[in-house]
Parts: C-alpha cells; structure tokens; sequence
C-alpha cells in the first residue's frame, strides 16, 4: 500500500536524534518496520534504492533466458523455461510494490531504469551464447540470487521481507530446474558435456561477483548491517557460495575454471583465485557485453506499449462514466 | 509519469473455507485487469480459490501513531480468555 508520508515538520535536531535512536531501538529487538512507520530519510532512500534495483534486476533478468524460450529443445523444457521467465516478472512486480510503498511510484523507478540513473545486477549483461547458458543460469545465477535473498527474509523492512519470502519459495524451482539441465547435459553425449563445461566456464566468474565488491570496498555495507537491510557481508556469502557449489559441480563431472581453489581443512573451506574486479566494474559501468542491448530492449517494450497502457486507462474511464451516468 | 495505472490491493482465499488474505499489490486500469493481472501475479501454484481486488486509496488504515491508544485497553483484560479461570479438574465440559 502507498505509504503515508508522515510530515514531520522541521523538528529539532535532539528530536531527531531521540527519534533515531527509538528506531534503531526497534530494529534491534527484531520489531520489523512498516510502511506508515517513522523512518530516517537515508533508511528510505536506502531502501529505495536497494528494492528498486532488485526488481529491475528480476525484470532486466528474463532477458538473457528468453532468448532462449523459442530455441529450447523440448516441449518440457520449453513449458518450465516459460514458467521461469513468467516467475522473474512475477518477482520483479511483487518487489516494484515494496518499494512503492516507501513513496517512490511504479513509473519513477521505470524511468530511472530507462534513463540510465538506476542500475541492475550486472549478471545480467552476460549473454547466453548456447542452451547450456539457461542450466548455468538456473544453478549458478539462480544459486547466488537465492544465497542472497534468504537472509533477506528477515529484514528489518515488512513490505520487503515479505516479498522476498515469495521470491525464495519460488528461486529453489528456479535452481533446480537449471541443475536438472546441466545433469541431463553431462549425461549426455561429449559435445554436450564439453557444452555444459563451457557455460560453467563463462558464467562461474560473473556469478561470484554478483555479490558485490570485496567487503574493505562495499560502500553502504556497515550502515546496511546496522539496519538489518543486510545481515551478512558481500565475501560471507561469496565464500557459502563457492562451498556449496564446488561439490555440485564435481557431481556433475564438470571443472570450476579456477587453478587456485582447493579445500582448506583449517578454515573448513574453499580457498579460491583472485576475481577480476576490474572487469566487474566495467560492467557495472555499462561496458557489458549487453549492456546496450538490454536496456534497449526495455526502452523498447515501454515504448512500445504506451499506446496499449493509455487505451486501457481510456477504456477504464468511458466505462467508469457510463456506468455514473446510468446510475443517475 | 501521465496516466499511471492505479495501484490495487490483493487479496486470496487460499482454500475453501478460509478468510480472503492480503497477499500484495499490483497496478491495473481497472478491475477487471486488475483481477486478470492478480491471477497471474499471485496464484501462479495453486495459492487460491478467489480473488478480490480493492483499490489501494479506498483503504482507510489506523495511524501507527494511535496504537497505544486503540490496542493498550486491551492487554488489562485477561479475563476474556478463558484460560483467566482456574476450573476444578474434576468438573467437565468447561
């Protein structure tokens, strides 16, 4: 629901220091904040942006597959393809509602998108060169998004806690369904073997750096723990992805394109090479593969359908006066 | 920013039987999009047996401001459960 801004006036720096501290209060004996809730004006933008990015991230996402739904080689694969697609739209609209319910409207945020001020998981600039793109994505995007997201569950924020809840039920069809695909790949004959290698390949690298930057660089991360809009560190996650995978990919026959991982017995994980930072920020940037391409794509879409969102809003309206006029 | 689609709440009867919950929002022209739209946001695996669709500035909530005042009272009231009464154990049918 749209929040209610609450107008504070101009209070007091004490007062806002006194209010502060009640709210930090609240977060820190697990009361979730609510939409009509007081809040600090950088929690809000935070937040704002946080959520925002995530949903476009969810949108800007069905992308990469969907290139893949005329191609896919079955009707089976096909029909979950298209019900995984369907689900990234679902969960970006269940998140563009969370944020709009801290002031920001649907439209602003789209906008932001298309102009370039907002960003989105830059996985999502990689492009899918073969079939085996969508069982690396499903696995290894999928796998990071949902390491991720769990812990989002819990957030300090209601409206976003309780979509990201929706979103991790319906992520573990998503990871499955792509480690599905790269089984039935590497049981499958030498050219597809050496086809699911390849994707791991290309997708591995770009999956860990989903996470973010190394935790000495991540700009927003104390202030974020402290609100509990982040509960772990960028290289915490990281390192619980690389010890939950690696033994799924030794399951599936495949070679995780690092020389230097090995296990730790001491630390009780994986030790892995270093990531090529250099090329995240470039991506992140907007000097992607697709980065052009993708946000061309929305641009499109939007534009395209303005005339079919304004018939519909006309419609609505003609519909609304000719229902009053007959009621008169 | 001209002609956004209002912003509707959603709310799913999960199984026969049950009261309808809210669920989330979503935006739509009108409602009977915003029905179609909520069958295909919200009940993609089975999550109901009906839909309602409210428009979002319909709904008249409680300030948080006043949640001392309307929900206090009732926590002095233990009497209206009725675990507040020690009943003998050899009496049935309370």
């Amino acid at each position: 629901m749209y929040a209610q801004m609450v107008d504070t006036g101009t209070p007091s720096a004490a007062a806002v220091d006194a209010q502060e501290a009640r709210f930090q209060q609240r977060i820190d004996d697990g009361i979730r904040i609510e939409a009509q809730d007081w809040m600090p004006e950088r929690y809000r933008r935070t937040l704002i942006r946080q959520i925002s990015q995530h949903a476009h991230s969810e949108i800007v996402g069905q992308l990469p597959e969907g290139n893949w739904i005329t191609r896919a080689p079955s009707l089976k694969r096909k029909a979950i393809l298209l019900a995984k697609v369907q689900d990234e739209a679902g969960h970006g609209l269940y998140l563009y509602s969370a944020a709009e319910t801290l002031g920001i409207s649907r439209d602003q945020m789209v906008d932001d998108l298309h102009a370039g001020r907002a960003k989105y998981s830059s996985i999502f600039n990689y492009p899918t060169l073969t079939w085996a793109d969508v069982g690396a994505i499903g696995w290894l995007v999928d796998g990071s998004a949902i390491m991720n997201q769990i812990p989002l569950c819990r957030c300090s924020y209601g409206p976003y806690a309780r979509a990201m809840i929706r979103v991790c039920k319906e992520e573990a069809f998503h990871m499955r369904q792509g480690y599905d695909l790269m089984l039935a790949l590497a049981r499958g004959t030498p050219a597809q073997q050496a086809m699911a290698q390849d994707a791991l390949n290309r997708w591995w690298w770009p999956s860990l750096m989903m996470f973010g930057p190394p935790d000495g660089d991540s700009v927003h991360s104390a202030q974020s723990q402290a609100w509990k809009i982040k509960l772990f560190t960028n290289d915490e996650l990281r390192q619980k992805m690389v010890d939950q995978t690696v033994p799924q990919a030794e399951y599936l026959g495949l070679t995780v394109p690092d020389p230097d991982l090995k296990w730790n017995a001491e630390r009780g994980h994986y030790d892995f090479g270093a990531i090529d930072w250099e090329e995240f920020y470039n991506v992140v940037k907007g000097n992607g593969p697709c980065n052009r391409e993708r946000l061309e794509t929305r641009r499109r879409a939007w534009d395209d359908g303005e005339w079919f969102r304004e018939a519909l809003v006309a419609h609505a309206g003609k519909a609304a006066a000719r229902a009053t006029a007959k009621a008169a | 920013m001209k002609n956004e689609w209002p912003l509707w709440e959603v709310f799913i009867r999960s199984q026969h039987g049950l009261a309808h919950r809210h669920v989330g929002s979503l935006h739509a022209p009108d409602a009977t999009m915003a029905i179609n739209n909520a069958r295909d946001v919200y009940t993609r695996r089975n999550e109901g047996t009906s839909i309602w669709v409210v428009k979002s500035v319909d709904i008249t909530a409680s300030h948080p401001d006043d949640k001392a005042e309307l929900f206090d009272p009732a926590q002095s009231k233990v009497y209206r459960h009725p675990t507040f009464f020690p009943m003998p154990d050899d009496v049935k049918g309370l």
